[in-house]
């Protein structure tokens, strides 16, 4: 009996998850497929396949792959580091490489955008050298730049956290049986990293593809995401139904996406959907 | 040695890709000239000059108190549904997860889109539509922290409190609270990073009017960069360090802390 009260507690969180959840989703699964006056269409889907709106998703898949790539590549090195230091407090260390991802994300892309504006301080500085600026504001590579710098610390923790629970022991046990280090690495650390990398994939690669003001900003205008295509639907055109149709596809893409890294996933330790 | 060598370099150079940017805001937020690159030498003008700037006091006004009182709120109804949760079959433990995890993995710009589409049809977007997003979106980290500790709990002791006269409220608050306590409270934390960070959200649930920090931004970095910012970004910064010191919360954000 007193269990079955219990349960009740819940009783406001299931109001919420009705509420301001589930039908926010079918909001937009409504919008997505029906017309203007309320009958059934699939155009708003199928309009993906637009020329406009298939270069900003291809645009959006390939700066996506790339940032998660240079994420990886970056931190995965810095994990080994961080964790084979011989020092008291690693844990301030990581603190140090966390500390930047709490800052306002809005000003980690002004930060950005003050250093690689025309006139910004890296063109500032390499023209004090009487060395030639370089231009990639409003172009692709700022983007990604920025999405780098903002993500990296997703792709770091995750990572950092799986290889902490490796056991030294059992790298000694490997050595003492004459494993060298590259079998080391290929043997014990990289499996049992699989986890670690494949959420911070997902953590990464799904905020890349989804972003709108990261490309707004630092791209100028001139680098039209998919995020960008949906943002000026609702906020400009007032095409909800063709924004919504986008989303709806957008959302097909995270869920690929996370069932894709998830196969590889065979412990089910990474980023599980329930 | 040359092994340490080089992993001490790259630390060096990943440190400098983080921390660079945020020194140049800081250096330049005391900077007395309007130039990105010249030392004018030292002022305080910029933050005495934020201080007065009406849109930016409005937004930080608004900021904090949609930020307090989402925390508030979703920590309240996080903390009761961890509770209920704990104690229901597992089947129904499925479900209830499997919802939680909708916010925290679909993407921000959905799940801001969703809220507005459903909101515009009852009332004007404006600050109550923004703060039931950012409680929305902050109730699930609530959860992934009080839950494991409720499982870590020992039934028997609060139902012993219960066989020895103690009101359920009182056992729950001499038994069980002290256990739950601390995930209680780093999730209250983690919705307060979580608010104060957001921006995609809030700035599809905001509406004509209203602004918190990070939509204020938005706009104003479309426009150009007025020096004040750099000292909003300074105090802001110096802010969340005292914070995170404060709370101890590190580390772990976002979906990275979801797990």
């Amino acid at each position: 009996m007193r269990k079955f009260k219990q349960q009740f507690l819940a009783g406001p969180y299931l109001i919420w998850i009705i509420g301001f959840i589930l039908l926010p989703l079918i909001m937009i699964l409504y919008y997505a497929f029906t017309n203007g006056d309320g009958s059934f269409t699939l155009s708003y889907i199928t309009a993906i396949a637009d020329e406009t709106n298939r270069k900003a998703m291809g645009l959006s898949l390939r700066l996506g792959i790339i940032c998660t790539i240079v994420c990886l590549v970056l931190s995965y090195p810095l994990a080994m580091i961080l964790n084979n230091m011989k020092i008291k407090n690693q844990g301030l260390v990581v603190f140090i490489f966390m500390l930047p991802m709490w800052m306002n994300f809005m000003l980690r892309i002004l930060a950005w955008k003050l250093l690689l504006s025309k006139n910004g301080v890296i063109n500032s500085i390499l023209t004090g050298f009487g060395l030639s600026r370089i231009n990639i504001i409003n172009t692709p590579t700022a983007v990604v730049l920025g999405m780098v710098y903002d993500f990296l610390p997703f792709m770091l923790l995750p990572i950092y956290n799986s290889m902490t629970r490796i056991r030294k022991d059992w790298i000694e046990a490997a050595r003492d049986l004459g494993a060298g280090n590259v079998t080391i690495f290929l043997k014990i650390i990289l499996p049992l990293t699989v986890s670690g990398i494949i959420s911070g994939i997902v953590m990464v690669f799904v905020p890349s593809l989804t972003s709108f003001a990261i490309s707004q900003v630092l791209g100028g205008g001139h680098v039209l995401l998919i995020g960008n295509v949906i943002e000026q639907d609702f906020m400009q055109g007032m095409q909800w139904n063709a924004g919504s149709g986008l989303s709806f596809v957008l959302m097909i893409f995270v869920i690929a996406s996370m069932t894709i890294v998830n196969i590889f996933d065979k412990e089910g330790e990474g980023t599980s959907i329930c | 040695m040359l092994k340490k060598c080089a992993s001490r370099i790259y630390m060096v150079l990943i440190f400098a890709f983080l921390y660079l940017p945020i020194i140049v805001l800081i250096a330049l937020s005391f900077n007395d000239s309007r130039s990105k690159v010249k030392w004018g030498g030292f002022t305080l003008r910029w933050y005495t000059g934020c201080f007065q700037d009406e849109k930016i006091m409005t937004a930080f006004v608004t900021t904090l108190q949609v930020t307090f009182l989402s925390a508030i709120i979703s920590t309240l109804i996080g903390t009761l549904a961890a509770l209920g949760i704990a104690a229901m079959k597992k089947r129904h433990q499925t479900i209830y997860l499997g919802a939680t995890n909708i916010p925290l993995l679909n993407a921000d710009i959905v799940t801001g889109i969703s809220m507005m589409l459903l909101f515009v049809k009852f009332i004007d977007l404006g600050f109550v539509t923004v703060l039931l997003a950012h409680i929305t979106f902050s109730i699930p980290y609530v959860i992934l922290n009080v839950l494991p500790k409720m499982k870590q709990t020992n039934r028997s002791t609060y139902e012993a409190a219960l066989d020895l006269g103690a009101t359920p409220l009182y056992a729950f608050y001499k038994v069980t609270w002290p256990e739950i306590r601390p995930g209680v409270f780093s999730g209250f934390m983690m919705a307060v990073t979580m608010s104060l960070d957001d921006f995609s959200i809030t700035y599809f649930t905001k509406g004509a009017g209203v602004n918190t920090l990070s939509t204020m931004l938005y706009t104003e970095l479309r426009k150009g960069i007025k020096p004040e910012l750099y000292a909003l970004s300074t105090i802001l910064f110096f802010a969340v360090l005292l914070i995170l010191l404060a709370g101890n919360v590190y580390p772990g954000k976002k979906r990275v802390a979801a797990k």
